[in-house]
C-alpha cells in the first residue's frame, strides 16, 4: 500500500515536471504563435532573418505573408501542411542537419507555384496550358524574386 | 422483430437494400462531381472558339479569329528596323517582270564586297540580301537571283512555306511522303503548292495549341543527334520538355543544312553533334561540297544561318533559356499574358526580352550586347581579310600551273577557313548566342588561312 503510494506521487511528479518543463518550453519557443500567419513567426527561427528581410523588401511584402504562398488553401491542407513543415523544420534546425543554402522541396515548391496561380490565374491562363506528361510552367524561374529576394 | 417476420434471411434482405441505397448514392455522388468537373474546365478555357481549327487550317488569318492577340503580333513582323548589326533596311526598288517587289532589304554583297570572292562561282555571289521579317520569307526566297542563276529545288520550301499541310497533301496524308515528292521538283512547280510564309500550324497543333515540330528535316537531325548522344530513337514530339520546345519549333528552320544526293534530301548535318568541327567532319565523312571555288579551285562549303547551332554553345542555352524567351517574351495584352509573337531583334525589346532576368538598365545591357556583337565583328573582318588573302594566292598559284595534288592542302585549308567564317557570317546573331565560341571559331578559321597561305607559300619550286 505504502509502495503504492510512493509509486503514485512519483508518476504524479514526473507527469508534473514534464508538463510544466513541456508548457515552459511551449511558451519560451512562442509554440503558440504557429498557429497564427504572422511572417515574424516564421523567422522565430533567426535561420529564416534572410528570407523575412527579403520578404520586407520584396513587391509581395503588402500582399501575401508567408503562409499565403507556402502553405495551400483550405482549412485541412493548410494545417497538415504546417504540421508537416513544421516538425521537420524543428528536426532539421535542432539537429542541425540540413544542406545550406536552403533550397525548397519539390512538395513545398508545388504549394508555391500553385499559390502563385490562385490569385493570377486569370492573366496567365492563355500560357498555363497543362500539356499532359510535361512539368507546368514554373512561375519563378523568372520571378525569382517576387517572394523574398 | 425482423427476425421473426422475415426468419433467418432477414439480416440479409436488409442489407441488399441497403447496398442498393448506397451504390445509387454512390453513383448519384460521382455523377455530380464529373459535372462539376466538367463545369471547371470549362471555366478554363481562355478563348472563345469562333472557328474550330484542324490539322489542315493552313491559313493564319482562321487561326486569328480564335487567337486575334497572337495573329496581330505575327502580322508585324513586316516591319523593317534596323539594330547595329541587324534588323533590316527597307529600300526601295523598281519592281519588274521577273520582280514585283517594290521594297527590299539592303545587298550584302554591296556592303562588302569580300563575300563576292569568298563566294566566286556560287549562287550567293550573284545576290544576297540582309534578311528581314517572317513575313518576308516566302516573297524573298522566290524573288531572289539566286533562282535565276541555279535550278533550285522544292526543298528550299522546307523552311521559307508553311509546308506542313502541302506535304501531307501531296504525300496522301504521309508527311514525309510528301517531303520527299516535294524535294525532287523543281522550285517553279513546287513553289505553287505553297501559299503561306511560316503560320501557326508550323508550330502548334490545333487541338491543343501546343508546340509541336513540323518539319521532317528537324525531326531527322534531332534524332541523328540525340543517337550521337548515345539516345536511341529519339520521338522529339513524345519526348522533348516544353522548354525544349521553345528552341525547336525554331531549329526546325535556323539550322545549317545540305541537300543529299540526287533526292535533294534535306538533311541537318548533326550525327557527329552540333559544333562548326563536328559538321565539318560529317561533311568530310560524306565527301560534300556545296560547290568548287571559282577563283582557287578548292571543295568548298556553304554556311547557313546556323542559330541553333551557336546558341546551343552558349551560357543561356545552358542555363535553360530559350529562343522564345528572348524573340517572343510574355506580354501582357490587356487582362492576358501570351507570348510576343512579333519575332524580332531582342534589342527592338530590352524590357520585355532581357530585364525579366538581367535587372539593369537598358543603356547597360545594350552597351553589353553591342560590346560583344563589335568585337565578333571585328574578329569577323580580320578572318575575311585573311581568306581573301589565302584565295587570292591560291587563284595565283593555279594561274600559274600549279596541279590539283599540289594545292590540295591549301585548298583543304581554304575550305576549312570558309566554313568556319561562314558559320559566323551567316549567323545572325553577330556572335551574341555564344559569343566566347563565336570568337574561338573565327580564331580557328584566321589560323586556317594563314597556314593555307603558308601551304601555297611552301610548295616546292618547281624545277
Amino acid at each position: 500500500m505504502r509502495a503504492r503510494g510512493i509509486a503514485g506521487v512519483a508518476v504524479g511528479a514526473a507527469i508534473g515536471v514534464a508538463a510544466g518543463v513541456g508548457g515552459y518550453t511551449f511558451v519560451y519557443a512562442r509554440g503558440a504563435s504557429y498557429l497564427t500567419d504572422d511572417p515574424a513567426a516564421c523567422a522565430n527561427c533567426h535561420v529564416m532573418r534572410e528570407q523575412l528581410d527579403g520578404w520586407l523588401k520584396g513587391s509581395h511584402r503588402a500582399a501575401a505573408v508567408c503562409n499565403d504562398c507556402h502553405t495551400p488553401r483550405g482549412l485541412f491542407p493548410k494545417y497538415a501542411t504546417k504540421a508537416s513543415n513544421g516538425f521537420w523544420h524543428s528536426f532539421a534546425f535542432t539537429s542541425g542537419r540540413f544542406p545550406d543554402p536552403l533550397r525548397i522541396k519539390p512538395g513545398n515548391r508545388e504549394i508555391a507555384e500553385r499559390a502563385c496561380r490562385a490569385c493570377h490565374r486569370p492573366i496567365v491562363e492563355a500560357i498555363d496550358a497543362r500539356p499532359p506528361a510535361h512539368a507546368p510552367l514554373a512561375c519563378v524561374r523568372c520571378h525569382a524574386t517576387v517572394g523574398h529576394l | 422483430m425482423v427476425e421473426r417476420r422475415l426468419g433467418r434471411r432477414g439480416p440479409a434482405i436488409w442489407i441488399l437494400l441497403v447496398a442498393v441505397v448506397a451504390a445509387a448514392a454512390g453513383a448519384g455522388a460521382a455523377a455530380l462531381l464529373v459535372n462539376i468537373v466538367e463545369r471547371k474546365q470549362e471555366a478554363r478555357n481562355p478563348f472563345y472558339r469562333v472557328v474550330e481549327l484542324n490539322d489542315e487550317t493552313e491559313d493564319p488569318a482562321v487561326w486569328g479569329k480564335n487567337f486575334p492577340l497572337q495573329y496581330d503580333a505575327y502580322r508585324r513582323t513586316v516591319d523593317q528596323v534596323r539594330t547595329r548589326f541587324g534588323g533590316s533596311e527597307a529600300l526601295p526598288r523598281t519592281p519588274n517582270q521577273a520582280d514585283p517587289r517594290s521594297v527590299v532589304a539592303q545587298s550584302r554583297l554591296e556592303e562588302d564586297p569580300r563575300l563576292k570572292t569568298m563566294w566566286a562561282g556560287y549562287a550567293f555571289a550573284r545576290d544576297f540580301r540582309e534578311d528581314r521579317g517572317h513575313a518576308y520569307m516566302l516573297e524573298d526566297q522566290t524573288y531572289t537571283e539566286r533562282q535565276i542563276v541555279a535550278k533550285q529545288p522544292g526543298t528550299c520550301l522546307h523552311c521559307h512555306a508553311s509546308v506542313y499541310v502541302p506535304y501531307k497533301r501531296v504525300g496522301n496524308g504521309d508527311l514525309f511522303r510528301g517531303f520527299e515528292l516535294v524535294n525532287q521538283m523543281p522550285y517553279p512547280e513546287a513553289r505553287k503548292l505553297v501559299r503561306h510564309p511560316v503560320t501557326c500550324i508550323d508550330c502548334h497543333a490545333p487541338d491543343t495549341m501546343q508546340l509541336r515540330i513540323s518539319r521532317p528535316a528537324f525531326i531527322e537531325g534531332i534524332r541523328a543527334l540525340k543517337a550521337s548522344q548515345g539516345v536511341k530513337d529519339y520521338d522529339v514530339n513524345a519526348m522533348a520538355t516544353r522548354q525544349e520546345m521553345r528552341a525547336f519549333v525554331c531549329g526546325q528552320c535556323h539550322v545549317e543544312y545540305y541537300f543529299k544526293g540526287t533526292e535533294k534530301r534535306l538533311v541537318y548535318p548533326w550525327a557527329r553533334g552540333l559544333r562548326v568541327e563536328q559538321i565539318a567532319a560529317y561533311y568530310d565523312e560524306v565527301k560534300f561540297r556545296d560547290w568548287v571555288h571559282g577563283e582557287s579551285g578548292a571543295p568548298t562549303l556553304k554556311a547557313q544561318h546556323p542559330e541553333f547551332e551557336l546558341w546551343n554553345q552558349g551560357i543561356h542555352a545552358r542555363s535553360g533559356v530559350a529562343c522564345t524567351d528572348c524573340h517572343m517574351p510574355y506580354r501582357r495584352e490587356g487582362a492576358l499574358k501570351i507570348s510576343d509573337h512579333h519575332v524580332r531583334s531582342p534589342l527592338l525589346n530590352l524590357n520585355r526580352a532581357c530585364q525579366t532576368c538581367h535587372r539593369w538598365p537598358e543603356a547597360e545591357l545594350r552597351a553589353r550586347v553591342e560590346t560583344i556583337q563589335q568585337r565578333t565583328f571585328d574578329l569577323r573582318n580580320r578572318a575575311m581579310d585573311a581568306l581573301v588573302g589565302l584565295i587570292g594566292d591560291l587563284k595565283a598559284a593555279r594561274a600559274a600551273g600549279r596541279s590539283d595534288a599540289e594545292l590540295e592542302r591549301a585548298r583543304d585549308f581554304q575550305r576549312r577557313a570558309q566554313f568556319w567564317l561562314d558559320f559566323v557570317e551567316a549567323e545572325n546573331s553577330m556572335g551574341f548566342h555564344a559569343p566566347q565560341e563565336a570568337a574561338r571559331i573565327l580564331g580557328e578559321s584566321i589560323d586556317f588561312s594563314r597556314r593555307g597561305q603558308l601551304a601555297v607559300r611552301d610548295l616546292k619550286p618547281r624545277s
